[in-house]
């Protein structure tokens, strides 16, 4: 197998007498797909004019895993690990948009406690992914610094998860039907540590970047993106709110109880790169203030059951499954024959990219029908040559790492 | 979400917009309004579900491939409208073969969902300008999530794993430690 | 390692022999520069490893450049498919000698979960790798101690027999295996699994 030839295609016409002679020619570069700030294995053709990019084509699938068709394989209850690998800086929101999918086709509703430990879980996926895109982009455009200050505050976080899940990402701890433990007071003091120590941290941080000449100037008025274009391409998420557009299905279409959750839905003015980094900054603020508030639940719902009772779906509880033959048989016939009803539905999630969505088809049978994933990622990825094109070769790192893509859930 | 029979608006106002078109309303498990079309006025339907009825965002295009069931391909578009704060999805019948209309002029964000079905599926779209493969391959001979297309996939996939299989065999531990 | 001669025996065993590799080998395990290789999630802990808590610096290997030609160890980080497979053979081609590999975590060993249409069944069906670590994602202690596993491994070479004699003759990794083999073809059709016996690919 050979990578690609480049085939040089003359978009200007060749140099002639009393042409400029700065304009003669364009060159073709290409960025991927290894690179460090292509966020994953995304390559990406440019045709410069000098610094100027004319032409840009992204080509994914350079971890194109076979996602959609392992699930036809595997089976419903097999393919919660795989969820993790979509977009894997987050790993538990994944794992929950698709247990909210299969729930409703099964038409289960997951107990108070459940949703509480997902919102939590949540929100704090959603505090780790936007720490990578903070750490990532920052150390693309030179802030090098914030790298290390982001995966040292993504540390803790993963020290939390540790305790809670045994493993510090690609936890899987989401079954159909609420989550795979509880969490206990070591945890809830984890959680509480962290999310006490995180608002001084992003202070300091904005300190850092917010008001820095640099970068202001390197992402102000760069890849602007109108309201009407960010919904003909299909862009959601902070990529859509930072264009103004005051959208957020937590808000609009709520799910796993966000509806008795108070924060609020940061929105920008002028669709930059600027506008996204402030929506991003300040909707990590949100999230620590909706996990103060599901630490409050969790107290009051403390001893409630936090995984839904129905036999057919649901996993029983690991430690029966290691002492009863009943519960053992339930475990072996959902792990490896779980029927869902005959139908499709389709669940999104507001993930940190936009909606994360999952189309599932069941024809009632033990092999899944149809398992669609809606990832925020590819529309992202799509957008690139919409912001970047006819701008300098510098402002595509600044531009690829404020639309915030991360390949798993581009390829599957 | 929209509860189909709920109607906050949405089933009266695609009724409205696709006045003159057939088109079948479905009742799928997540309440959400669908409906069935033909693949003859499928470009009529999305272009008036776009301009009459308001949905200015595609969510995702893909299909579901029913063999045995002939025709052999569903189609899935699923729209979403920010005005209205409703979607809709619609569902279409396609044989083997046989090509459905592109919506990119509609829906520019829809040119990779589209040849994503044609890559996965091989379902082709007239009028897109850039149909080829988004995920495998441009020189893939095979179009993967198709239900005769096995999970580890034919050849050349089968000669790599037995080659694989051959050169692990020959593998033993060590004698001595390091 | 070498018996107390006092002089360089001619095949590169020998008490000064011996002393030179084990300092031209101190050297390099010291100063390994690891080209991240981050295909996938397994590239998120490579960047946490390079990150503040496990500090891959304080193993000589800060230099983290992400040009393969100023890199000498390889990490291999992420499912590799077979549409990435040839730019990652190309970045391990262009890494100049001495260059190691390690296939972090179980994609990159072994094809992980992953045993679809699209997933290479471990890195090492294109490049010859020294160390695997299991995990999915490895834990970043499990990728440190790799590194100093290979540390070892390079210890334990002999590079002055290899200048003495050519590449050829040396089993420098002592593993009993030639393992250098530019540009070696992934086996792509029939002709590729019998490569001495012409008609037994055309057989079938």
């Amino acid at each position: 197998m050979t990578l690609e030839t480049f085939e040089f295609v003359r978009e200007t016409p060749p140099l002639g007498e009393g042409d400029d002679p700065l304009h003669g020619e364009t060159m073709e570069l290409n960025m991927g797909p290894q690179h460090p700030a292509t966020h994953g294995v995304l390559r990406v053709k440019i045709e410069l004019d000098g610094e100027t990019m004319r032409k840009i084509e992204p080509v994914v699938g350079y971890l194109h895993r076979g996602k959609e068709k392992s699930c036809e394989s595997l089976g419903w209850a097999k393919f919660f690990p795989h969820t993790d690998r979509l977009d894997y800086v987050q790993p538990l929101m994944n794992n929950v948009a698709y247990a909210l999918a299969l729930e409703r086709l099964a038409g289960l509703v997951v107990p108070e406690r459940g949703q509480v430990i997902r919102v939590l879980l949540m929100e704090l996926s959603r505090i780790a992914a936007h720490l990578i895109y903070l750490g990532t982009t920052a150390i693309d455009l030179g802030a090098v610094t914030m790298f290390f200050n982001t995966f040292k505050e993504r540390e803790n976080i993963y020290t939390i998860l540790d305790a809670y899940t045994g493993h510090r990402m690609n936890n899987t701890y989401v079954r159909i039907g609420g989550v795979f433990a509880d969490v206990d007071e070591t945890v809830e003091g984890l959680v509480r540590e962290f999310l006490e120590r995180l608002p001084a941290e992003i202070d300091d941080w904005e300190k850092l970047l917010t008001g820095n000449r640099i970068w202001y100037d390197r992402n102000r008025d760069v890849g602007v993106l109108t309201k009407e274009q960010a919904l003909a391409w299909a862009l959601t998420g902070p990529n859509l709110r930072g264009s103004g557009v005051e959208h957020d299905l937590r808000k609009t279409q709520p799910y796993s109880g966000y509806e008795r959750y108070e924060f609020e839905v940061p929105v920008g003015t002028v669709g930059d790169c600027y506008d996204r980094y402030l929506v991003r900054v300040e909707e990590m603020r949100q999230s620590v203030r909706i996990a103060h508030q599901t630490l409050g639940h969790l107290q009051s719902t403390r001893g409630g059951e936090f995984l839904a009772e129905d036999r057919r779906y649901v996993l029983p509880p690991k430690d029966r499954v290691h002492t009863s033959m009943e519960e053992l048989i339930f475990q072996f016939k959902i792990v490896t024959d779980l029927r869902l009803p005959s139908g499709e539905a389709y669940h999104a999630v507001e993930s940190s990219k936009g909606e994360l969505g999952f189309y599932v088809a069941s024809n009632g049978t033990s092999q899944p029908l149809r398992c669609h994933i809606r990832a925020p990622g590819l529309m992202n990825v799509q957008a690139i040559p919409l912001l970047a094109e006819g701008r300098l070769l510098s402002d595509m790192v600044a531009i690829i790492g404020s639309l915030d893509f991360v390949m798993g859930e581009v390829d599957r | 979400m929209d509860v189909a029979g709920e109607a906050t608006g949405t089933v009266p106002r695609v009724r409205e917009a696709l006045e003159g078109l057939e088109h079948v309303w479905l009742a799928p498990r997540d309440g959400l309004p669908a409906i069935s079309v033909a693949r003859s006025v499928l470009g009529d339907v999305l272009a008036r579900l776009k301009q009459r009825a308001g949905f200015e965002s595609m969510t995702f295009i893909t299909g579901v491939d029913r063999l045995p069931a002939v025709p052999r391909f569903e189609l899935v578009h699923q729209l979403w409208s920010l005005a209205h704060d409703d979607r809709v999805r619609v569902h279409t019948r396609l044989a083997d073969g046989e090509s459905a209309p592109s919506c990119v002029a509609l829906w520019p964000g829809a040119a990779y969902m589209e040849r994503e079905c044609y890559d996965m599926f091989g379902i082709t779209f007239d009028g897109h300008a850039d149909l080829k493969r988004l995920l495998m391959p441009d020189d893939y001979g095979h179009h993967p999530l198709r239900k005769d297309f096995p999970h580890q996939g034919i050849e050349p996939d089968r000669l790599y794993r037995e080659w694989d299989r051959n050169r692990r065999s020959h593998w033993k531990p060590r004698e001595t430690a390091p | 390692m070498g018996s107390l001669r006092p002089v360089a025996e001619a095949d590169g065993t020998g008490f000064v022999a011996s002393r030179v590799d084990a300092l031209v080998n101190w050297g390099r395990k010291n100063s390994l520069w690891p080209m991240p290789l981050g295909l996938s999630c397994c590239g998120i802990e490579l960047m946490a490893i390079l990150g503040p808590k496990f500090d891959l610096a304080r193993f000589g290997a800060e230099a983290a450049r992400f040009s393969p030609r100023q890199c000498d160890l390889l990490i291999v980080a992420g499912t590799l498919t077979w549409k990435m497979a040839s730019a990652c053979r190309t970045v391990y081609d262009q890494m100049p000698e001495p260059k190691w590999v390690i296939a972090m975590g179980v994609c990159s060993s072994t094809g992980g979960m992953y045993d679809s249409y699209a997933v290479v069944q471990g890195v090492d069906s294109i490049l010859p790798v020294d160390v695997y670590v299991p995990g999915c994602p490895p834990r970043p202690d499990a990728v440190l101690d790799a590194i100093i596993k290979l540390q070892g491994k390079i210890q334990r070479e002999r590079p002055l027999a290899r200048i003495l004699h050519g590449p050829s003759v040396v089993d420098v990794r002592g593993t009993g295996l030639n393992l250098y083999q530019p540009n070696a073809t992934v086996p792509r059709s029939k002709a590729d699994l019998h490569p001495h016996d012409p008609r037994a690919a055309r057989r079938g």
